[in-house]
């Protein structure tokens, strides 16, 4: 399948200015961003479960190029919500669509294997993930260590895609029914605002979680920097950090696709997916709507409807 | 002067240590590891190189520099009289269990904060009662290459106390007079031979298993032979998102903003954290901007590390290699290759010439 994808981007190339898609970085752990700008470069392409980065989140800034891109099915919502809102133009990309079987969650094999700074060696294999690390292998089964999303993942398979290589896979489930969300909120309220002051006091506002996050576009205007006006506060109080995610968290409503690229890219590993979580499903129960599926419509939050069907304003 | 500390009393050891000194440890916070002040909740993780180091104790992420308030004369109500207050924080205070590239940081702000004509007296302040107790590596990570820039799994540069882990405890070394203050508990005994010799043997695996250490003699050089060339910045920074996080995990970058932080009648003015990777980091108030792309930016992060810190300092590389950059970014961009294709990075005229 990877030797089919490496044939399909090289057919391409020609007519792109580059194709990005996945190479093996620092260690056989970490894979990184790989721009494929000529065939020697597609040979460095690799596919598999630690293929973690949304490359959805460089389309914005790369306007008025014309590049290829391979997407996992989350990563192909975020170009479709992308597209939607005309961040990008549609004859100005080229998408290899894949079925995804799940992405790992790197905090989690750390969990296993104690120091993932140690790692010599990875194998994936039958749904099975071998972790060599300072001389001790350590198994795993990919669905013990996956993002939490790949969890209530339905769309596998990319759902806008120029060439779709390989064969479709079936959905994880019909239905995302919130369960994380539903767990959160059985706590108290003093509960979830302990937690969240917890969490967020190690906040370094760094903004990879906004840098990373490919329909956080505003990036180098961004009202948590600008000085004139100096909107928000810059100091780290728990306060101050809190009132950025909530602005990132509300910027989202009705356009995160859920790809978790945020909170994948927190070096603290904050779980701020939580947040838009939240907003995720407010917009699906009230506009009965999921971002990133069609590329032809409007988000929610972007359209005026005089009267929206699920707010039954009149009968109030 | 080498002891030997049994690993059953290092508690004890830190308890008797925080009578004199605030002591600031990494502990274990969520899925990260943090410095923090340690107390009897917080659990001490000294099994994995910290999230993030130590630097924040001694240049904190945001600190206040002056605290003000607008009033108006009595007398003469028309005018207005602002009242101003510096703020100085600084208190005996004990950094353990950073790493030996941790410690290098802090020369690196020492050289930017103390031995410049201008000298930070808020940085001064805290460090001139801060003592340092590191612990060497013996285990490197996948990311680590401080040997490349002139450090070591044990260096002792910016430390004053070096443990290193052996056999049922630690062997403690004194680096500097200060160091050796803390080596009079009745907790610590004397080392033995065996105690050096096994810590020895320890360390020198661990230089061992550190990948070769390139020559960086001609970097400087040819940082400043491709400072033009943004063909070649641009394809090291295609994947960077310009995010930051880099920078602040990073033991060395010390940039920083200053804004007023007011409400009504009074405020404080700030000194937070900024970093070159952000795209307001240069913006002049006339709009125009030095490094108006994540490649000019990318370029400006590995330039003062590798380049211009380094001319000014004597030689002294702005990186200590702690490979936290690397490790926590989140598309795994890795400095040590950008430096390592500037180097090898053959110039059109060059290519030229050879024709
Ligand atoms: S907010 Fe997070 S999950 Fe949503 S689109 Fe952005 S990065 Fe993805
Ligand atoms: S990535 Fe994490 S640490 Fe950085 S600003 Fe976002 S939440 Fe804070
Ligand atoms: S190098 Fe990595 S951590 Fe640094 S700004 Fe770029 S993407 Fe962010
Ligand atoms: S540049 Fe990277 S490797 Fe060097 S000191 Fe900073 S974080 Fe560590
Ligand atoms: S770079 Fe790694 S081996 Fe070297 S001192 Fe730092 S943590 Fe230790």
């Amino acid at each position: 399948m990877l030797d089919q994808l490496k044939e399909t981007i090289k057919k391409a190339l020609p007519e792109l200015d580059f194709v990005m898609g996945w190479g093996m970085g620092f260690d056989a752990l970490h894979a990184t961003p790989l721009f494929m700008y000529e065939p020697e470069d597609v040979d460095k392409l690799v596919w598999g479960p630690l293929n973690i980065q949304n490359l959805a989140t460089y389309l914005p800034s790369l306007k008025g190029k014309k590049v290829g891109i391979v997407v996992k099915g989350c990563d192909s919502r975020s170009v479709a919500e992308l597209l939607q809102e005309k961040l990008v133009n549609r004859d100005e990309v080229v998408i290899f669509g894949m079925a995804c079987q799940g992405t790992v969650n790197l905090t989690k094999v750390r969990e296993i294997v104690g120091n993932t700074g140690l790692v010599e060696d990875v194998k994936y294999e039958n749904g099975k993930l071998t972790v060599t690390a300072d001389g001790q292998p350590h198994e795993m089964l990919l669905k013990d260590v996956r993002a939490d999303k790949c969890g209530y993942c339905r769309f596998p398979n990319a759902v806008i895609s120029d060439h779709f290589v390989g064969e479709e896979r079936a959905p994880q489930v019909e239905e995302d029914t919130f369960e994380d969300l539903k767990e959160f909120e059985s706590q108290s309220f003093e509960e979830r605002r302990d937690f969240w002051m917890k969490e967020m006091d190690r906040c370094l506002r760094c903004y990879a979680c906004r840098n990373a996050c490919p329909l956080c576009v505003c990036r180098d205007h961004c009202v948590a920097q600008s000085r004139d006006p100096h909107w928000v506060s810059q100091q780290d109080g728990i306060r101050d950090k809190f009132m950025f995610q909530i602005i990132h968290a509300t910027h989202m409503a009705g356009r995160c696709t859920n790809c978790g690229e945020c909170e994948r890219a927190c070096p603290v590993d904050i779980p701020v997916l939580l947040l838009k979580r939240s907003f995720n499903r407010a917009v699906k129960n009230t506009f009965a709507y999921d971002a990133g599926l069609d590329a032809g419509a409007t988000p929610p939050l972007l359209a005026f409807k005089v009267n929206e069907d699920n707010i039954k304003e009149k009968e109030w | 002067m080498a002891k030997y500390l049994k690993q059953d009393d290092l508690g004890s050891w830190l308890k008797e240590l925080g009578k004199t000194y605030k002591v600031i440890a990494p502990v274990e916070e969520g899925d990260a590891v943090i410095f923090r002040p340690l107390t009897d909740e917080r659990t001490l993780r000294i099994d994995r190189q910290a999230t993030q180091g130590p630097k924040g104790v001694l240049f904190p992420a945001c600190e206040e520099l002056v605290s003000f308030k607008y009033g108006k004369d009595p007398e003469k109500p028309e005018k207005v009289t602002v009242d101003i207050q510096e703020t100085v924080d600084a208190e005996p205070t004990l950094i353990f269990g950073s790493r030996p590239c941790d410690a290098r940081g802090f020369d690196v702000f020492d050289n930017a904060f103390t031995k410049c004509s201008v000298k930070d007296s808020y940085y001064m302040a805290r460090r001139e009662q801060a003592v340092v107790v590191s612990l060497a590596c013996t285990k490197t990570e996948t990311t680590c290459f401080c040997n490349w820039v002139g450090g070591a799994p044990d260096g002792k540069g910016g430390s004053d106390v070096l443990l290193t882990p052996i056999t049922g405890g630690y062997l403690v070394e004194s680096v500097t007079d200060k160091g050796a203050a803390l080596l009079d508990s009745p907790l610590l005994s004397e080392a033995t031979g065996e105690h050096t010799a096994e810590a020895e043997k320890l360390l020198a695996a661990a230089r061992e298993s550190l990948r070769e250490a390139p020559d960086f003699k001609c970097v400087p050089e040819q940082l400043y032979n491709l400072f033009d060339n943004m063909d070649f910045w641009e394809k090291q920074a295609a994947k960077c998102l310009s995010c930051g996080a880099c920078t602040y995990l990073c033991p060395t970058c010390h940039c920083f903003n200053i804004t007023d932080e007011q409400q009504g009648n009074q405020g404080s003015r700030i000194r937070s954290w900024d970093n070159c990777m952000s795209r307001l980091f240069t913006e002049e108030a006339s709009g125009h901007n030095p490094r108006p792309t994540k490649a000019h930016r990318l370029k400006n992060r590995v330039g003062h590390k590798f380049c211009y810190f380094p001319d000014m300092h004597e030689g002294h590389i702005a990186c200590v290699g702690c490979g936290r950059c690397i490790k926590s970014c989140p598309v795994a961009l890795d400095i040590r290759e950008v430096v390592t294709a500037a180097k090898e990075c053959r110039l059109p005229e060059e290519e030229t010439a050879d024709d």
